[in-house]
């Protein structure tokens, strides 16, 4: 039994929405520059060459990399031999989102109710999942998300003889309705299986892998190099305004699924996919 | 093409740009997202008078992040302008000359730019950094309860923004995509 103090918790997620919205992760940077390299439209380049640009600012100077700060995801995976002490577990969490959020000069971007619509002026609540996991350590996933892409996304609920074929089209239209909304080059991340709501957790989920990492599912690993080029056909291209690079990658979770459906949500990410990781 | 425009914008300005031309705005401009253009939309409907004075103005589809000391604004890029197309119609027929955003635009909004000799804009959606290097001023000038919604003026420089739909209703989004489109 290993105990750790709630406090250790909130400090360490202040940390990481600090992080990940100032900083871009290794894999991310080196999507983009890899984009960069390939984009065949010249202002599809100039784009790409401002978002580089915009990172080194945003690092520098401490300006996050886009203004929307997203909404505070959290995929905490706890040992199963870890005590908490000095609270509880889920307000530690919020409070080092509120934390983040204040101290770091986020934008705070949630509103308590859906249909009032009073900011809660500090970000929170965070949506986390939680999981259950051997061992003694805390494995924390921060992924804020901006709703530009968010609105873009979308579950379908396929039968099973709709097949692969039905799969490749929900993506495609997905990415197509998208276009320029949802701030392209684009990370497209896709659940297959389970039920709507496993679906759906998975498919954000998949955004949060290293981009440029593929499945070790073999047909789905094809799946994921066979979408990742039809999408770059569809001539979207950075910022929308036509181009060869209309995503950086699409990362596809499968799940066990019941004998009369086939759920695909594809969750959409713009260019700015933010996720810091920590194990404690 | 390269142009640079003064804001407000001035009549000839806003027909002489073409879809895909690249301009440098400068001067002032006016924030306004969701929550604001629900706010003035409801004081017209009301008969009570806008916050801002549409005629030949820009409206930027903008909420910041908060700014840290020394600066005047935190990061500030575009938001999806799809969100103000209920609105936007009214406040080009006003007189509104320009937004700036990211995405689509409804064929209501591409009419009332078109009877308006107006223009859409985008910024660079997700390059709130670099765009807030551009924002020299900002002042709230209106609904600050909102927060980051609040109506702001902006004085701007050498604004960063590309031409999407043209006063004679040239849409960037639509040709650009045909031009790169492979297969499929």
């Amino acid at each position: 039994m290993r105990t750790i103090n709630v406090e250790t918790i909130s400090e360490n997620i202040k940390e990481m929405c600090i992080e990940a919205t100032h900083y871009l992760s290794e894999d991310m940077k080196k999507a983009l520059d890899n984009s960069y390299d390939k984009e065949e439209s010249p202002l599809g380049k100039q784009i790409l060459n401002q978002l580089k640009e915009n990172l080194e600012i945003a690092g520098n100077d401490m300006i996050p990399i886009c203004q929307d700060t997203g909404m505070a995801i959290i995929f905490i995976k706890i040992g199963q031999d870890v005590h908490f002490e000095g609270g509880n577990l889920e307000d530690a969490i919020n409070e080092g989102v509120r934390r983040g959020y204040v101290d770091g000069f986020l934008r705070k971007s949630v509103v308590s109710d859906p249909i009032i619509r009073e900011n809660t002026k500090d970000n929170t609540p965070a949506v986390i999942y939680y999981e259950i996991v051997e061992g003694d350590k805390v494995d924390i996933t921060f992924a804020p998300k901006g709703f530009g892409s968010e609105n873009m996304s979308k579950i379908y609920m396929l039968k099973p003889a709709d097949g692969i074929e039905g799969v490749k089209e929900a993506i495609l239209n997905t990415v197509k309705e998208a276009g320029p909304n949802a701030c392209p080059p684009m990370v497209v991340g896709v659940c297959i299986g389970g039920t709507f709501d496993k679906c759906a957790v998975l498919s954000k989920k998949a955004l949060t892998r290293e981009a440029g990492k593929h499945s070790d599912i073999p047909y789905v690993r094809d799946l994921e190099i066979e979408m990742l080029d039809k999408i770059n056909s569809l001539g979207i291209g950075p910022g929308g305004l036509g181009g060869t690079q209309t995503a950086f990658a699409v990362n596809i979770e499968t799940y066990p699924t019941h004998i009369a459906g086939m759920p695909v949500a594809v969750n959409i990410c713009c260019h700015v996919n933010r996720h810091s990781h920590r194990v404690i | 093409m390269d142009k640079y425009i003064n804001a407000p914008v001035s009549d000839e300005d806003a027909k002489g740009l073409r879809a895909g031309d690249y301009v440098y705005i400068s001067g002032t401009i006016y924030t306004a997202r969701d929550a604001a253009h629900k706010r003035m939309y409801e004081a017209l409907n009301n008969g009570e008078q806008l916050p801002i004075d549409m005629k030949n103005n820009i409206i930027y589809y903008m909420g910041p992040s908060p700014a840290r000391e020394g600066r005047p604004i935190g990061s500030a890029g575009p938001t999806t302008a799809s969100r103000m197309d209920k609105y936007a119609p009214k406040l080009l027929d006003l007189g509104l000359k320009g937004m700036i955003g990211k995405g689509k635009r409804s064929d209501a909004v591409k009419d009332a730019i078109i009877r308006n000799g107006a223009v859409y804009f985008a910024a660079v959606g997700g390059a709130g950094a670099i765009l807030s290097k551009c924002i020299i001023e900002s002042e709230v000038i209106a609904y600050d309860d909102l927060g980051t919604e609040a109506i702001r003026k902006l004085k701007v420089e050498n604004f960063p923004v590309i031409v999407v739909i043209d006063s004679e209703g040239n849409n960037l989004y639509e040709t650009a995509i045909e031009e790169y489109k492979k297969g499929n």
